[in-house]
């Protein structure tokens, strides 16, 4: 199955390339943290998250933004095969850590907003379509194994 | 009832005061048929929507996303009253336009988007939970009327 076209496949490895995992993960997931604040409940054991600077920076935040982005780094080298790549994680994320899987979409979107803070105009609306599309996948492939 | 704190408000219009309305509208709107090609299904009287740059030059597109945001301007003015400012909007969209709601909420994230695009790291995590906050609410006052 393609998922993506081959002009959409270059316009995420290109941007995908100049992306500092481990900074764009903290951003992100300290992002969700702040925008939805429920998300929160799910990192109890991360110590200060009691206004948006302390979340941000938060280095258990900043360490697990890094762990989770960089398994959304390896489902880009996977793209033809979302469900196979998450399957391990999509059972983690049900049977031991009980995340509703419309979290998944929410980090997608803030992951976007992300890279479009970063890349500006860079982030044109074909690059903006081909990753709306990639963290769709990404959260459908978490959400795959759920029962 | 969304309500905002005094810190959120003025956040919303501290950003909103530097948005050239005209250009941004058009290119939400634009991105909006980019990266949601069903959303085309709506404009079929705006001509050439055929490629990622045909709907971002297309003039018909240009000119209603500005009408969609100088309207979105109506809501950082009523943050208080968001329901009531929409009403006529809501019935418009259900009665006549027939447009599914959960658009309202596409159009919504797809605003947040170009105003991280824009204002880069000036859209800080505290920003972009005001303005989440601000679109989610637009679009709950847009669907309100829905029958």
């Amino acid at each position: 199955m393609t998922f993506l076209t081959p002009e959409e496949s270059g316009h995420v490895s290109s941007l995908w390339g100049k992306v500092d995992v481990e900074k764009v993960g903290g951003e992100a997931l300290g992002r969700l943290l702040v925008v939805y604040p429920w998300t929160q409940r799910f990192f109890e054991s991360f110590g200060d998250l009691s206004s948006p600077s302390a979340i941000m920076g938060n280095p258990k935040v900043k360490a697990h933004g890094k762990k989770v982005l960089s398994a959304f780094s390896e489902g880009l080298h996977h793209l033809d095969d979302l469900k196979g790549t998450f399957a391990q994680l999509s059972e983690l994320h049900c049977d031991k850590l009980h995340v509703d899987p419309q979290n998944f979409t929410l980090l997608g979107n803030v992951l976007v907003i992300v890279l479009a803070e970063h890349f500006g105009a860079a982030f044109n609306p074909s690059v903006h379509a081909a990753f709306q599309k990639v963290v769709a996948g990404v959260a459908n492939a978490l959400a795959h194994k759920y029962h | 009832m969304v309500h905002f704190t005094a810190e959120e408000k003025s956040t919303i219009l501290s950003l909103w005061g530097k948005v050239n309305v005209e250009e941004a509208g058009g290119e939400a709107l634009g991105r909006l048929l980019v990266v949601y090609p069903w959303t085309q299904r709506f404009f079929d009287s705006f001509g050439n929507l055929s490629s990622a740059s045909a709907i971002m030059g297309n003039p018909k597109v240009k000119a209603h996303g500005k009408k969609v945001l100088t309207s979105f301007g109506e809501a950082v003015k009523n943050m208080d009253n968001l329901k009531p400012a929409f009403a006529k909007l809501s019935e418009l969209h259900c009665d006549k336009l027939h447009v599914d709601p959960e658009n309202f909420k596409l159009l919504g994230n797809v605003m947040v988007i170009i105003l991280a695009t824009h204002f880069g790291k000036e859209f800080t995590p505290d920003v972009q939970a005001a303005w989440q906050k601000l679109v989610s609410g637009v679009a709950t006052a847009l669907a309100h009327k829905y029958h």
